[in-house]
């Protein structure tokens, strides 16, 4: 037993170093002063970072990206709030098909997702725009959202509700006063959550980019260029570490949610 | 609810419940509507014109809506698509087993050996990289296996290697590598739930039985993760067939997938419809390869349980 949790110890360290050691090279290559991002490291230097606030089009993809995934993470949470509720309180027919094909995208390679919309919306004759990126991205964050609500909607006291009916709130007005409340840290979490897929997603911006992009689809450009590499090195260490504060925001407001019962489920538990 | 001791207590109950009930039906409905709606005007009227478009032609830029097999029969029978196909399929398979065993033993350790407190802060860490910058994380393995890469220096700083290795980018391996390590977090979450739902006090038998610590993780221990394991599988297996990103990136001309040749047909080779084959085929075969697999293992797991 001792033996065998020792060897464990050891994988899970060594698992951990290889999990994150790729990522870690982003803010050594981010200051070192070299135009090559190779081996070995030169001096130290900040001119990458400066190099950041002179690019019109990154400061544009960046822009766009804030909006595509603001408007993604509200649009995708409020349907998956409705969907979290049904699953949590109500029975109806063919739910387990329902709920599965809301589902569906998030086991759906993108490809096939951004390649669908894109037949679509051409088809139609509609222009690419950011408005097309957000609705791939709000199909896809939508799973996300339920699996994260459906969590703080199962913790819930279901009794809470019922007394506040039995004291002659209606349902809705219970659930706007006793519910909803409970379930903000939920909500914000989920939020954050899809703000960070819709952010980080490349594929389906690539395919459903009109003539404005987002960042990842502008960090896909200058990646081709040698030349830009150490400023995308700058750039993507910045993205790092936005999107770890946001998902820190986000795990402790889940927690506060799991808080109220040990068996919540994790995230991305299908 | 608690149970009411006065004996008008349970039909008040049952009434209020079937009441209730009767008034759900509508609202569970259509609580779950708008998201359905979405998904249907979003993904299913989409793949259905992906079909439509799949069965027909395109010559340069002029569209022949005739009825047709034709891109399927090239997609089907020309070698380069078959070739891509059969090495997407056979690329996702590898990552899946490659991922699963060594997101195990780590769901292991993070299940049997954490305190419970400290459980949800482990799967944070080893989830959270799966949801920051892919694209960078898929670019630094090129960083990583470059010609001047980690790799490289290291090994000529060392002295083992007198010239860099040229023959670790740019090729199936590194594909291999590059998504296994990319989607290794996906498949420790379904493996970590499963164990969790592991009912200690049937570890503590096997072991009170005479079982070792091998043989107890072999009988116990991997049966009762299955379900992990399977779920684990899929959500690997399905989305990797469609990755383009990777085999771009450090795939090299030899280690280019099924999902690249979409794109090339939907982008420069102007052939739309070929393409909407290829990902319509590419779906296709996923979905069976996946629905049997479900089929087998539900068959197996369902004699194998007590």
């Amino acid at each position: 037993m001792i033996r065998r949790f020792n060897w464990l110890v050891l994988y899970a360290a060594g698992f951990l170093a290889f999990l994150y050691a790729p990522a870690l090279l982003l803010p050594v290559f981010a200051v070192n002063d070299s135009s090559v991002v190779a081996f070995p490291l030169k001096g130290l230097t900040l001119d990458w970072f400066r190099l950041l606030f002179d690019s019109a089009a990154l400061h544009s993809a960046a822009m766009n990206s804030v909006a595509v995934a603001a408007s993604a993470s509200v649009g995708s949470t409020i349907l998956g709030l409705g969907t979290a509720r049904a699953i949590a309180r109500h029975r109806f027919a063919l739910k387990k098909g329902i709920v599965g094909f809301i589902m569906i995208p998030l086991v759906l390679p993108e490809i096939i997702v951004g390649v669908s919309m894109l037949v679509l919306l051409l088809a139609l004759g509609l222009e690419l725009s950011l408005l097309s990126i957000i609705l791939g991205h709000i199909l896809i964050c939508t799973p996300f959202s339920v699996v994260v609500l459906s969590a703080s909607f199962a913790n819930l006291d279901r009794n809470l509700e019922e007394v506040a009916i039995d004291l002659g709130e209606t349902v809705w007005s219970s659930f706007r006063r006793v519910t909803l409340p409970l379930v903000v840290p939920g909500i914000a979490a989920s939020l954050l959550i899809t703000f960070t897929i819709s952010f980080d997603e490349f594929i389906i911006a690539f395919f459903l980019a009109g003539t404005e992009t987002t960042l990842p689809v502008y960090i896909w450009s200058q990646l081709r260029f040698p030349a830009r590499l150490p400023s995308v090195m700058a750039l993507g260490t910045l993205i790092l570490a936005a999107s770890l504060a946001l998902l820190v925001l986000a795990e402790r407001l889940r927690r506060r949610v799991a808080a109220t019962s040990p068996g919540a489920p994790e995230l991305g538990a299908p | 609810m608690p149970a009411h001791p006065h004996p008008l207590g349970r039909p008040f109950e049952s009434m209020q419940l079937s009441g209730r009930s009767g008034l759900q039906v509508p609202i569970g409905a259509a609580l779950a509507a708008p998201a359905l709606a979405y998904a249907l005007l979003l993904l299913a009227v989409p793949l259905a014109a992906l079909a439509v478009l799949s069965f027909w032609t395109q010559d340069y830029l002029q569209l022949d809506r005739t009825f047709t097999f034709e891109n399927f029969r090239v997609a089907w029978t020309e070698p380069v698509y078959r070739a891509l196909m059969l090495r997407s399929l056979w690329v996702s398979a590898l990552v899946t087993a490659i991922t699963i065993l060594i997101a195990l033993p780590m769901a292991c350790f993070v299940s049997f050996h954490v305190k419970p407190e400290r459980k949800p802060l482990w799967v944070f860490l080893v989830t959270v990289p799966f949801w920051t910058s892919y694209l960078l994380r898929i670019f630094l393995w090129k960083v990583i296996l470059g010609y001047n890469g980690v790799v490289n220096g290291t090994l000529t700083g060392l002295g083992i290697i007198q010239e860099p290795l040229t023959f670790i980018l740019y090729n199936l391996s590194a594909v291999v590598v590059t998504l296994s390590h990319a989607w290794v977090p996906l498949a420790f979450l379904p493996i970590f739930i499963s164990l969790e739902r592991v009912d200690r006090a049937l570890l503590d038998a096997a072991a009170d039985l005479g079982e070792n610590a091998a043989s107890r993780f072999l009988r116990v221990t991997l049966p009762l993760a299955m379900p992990g394991i399977v779920g684990a599988a899929l959500i690997v297996f399905v989305p990797t067939v469609g990755d383009y990103v990777t085999p771009k990136l450090v795939g090299g001309p030899e280690g280019l997938l099924i999902a690249n040749m979409i794109e090339l047909q939907f982008k420069s080779a102007n052939n739309a419809p070929l393409g909407a084959a290829l990902a319509t085929s590419a779906m296709l075969v996923v979905g069976a390869i996946a629905a049997l697999f479900l089929w087998l293992c539900s068959r197996h797991l369902g004699t194998a349980r007590p």
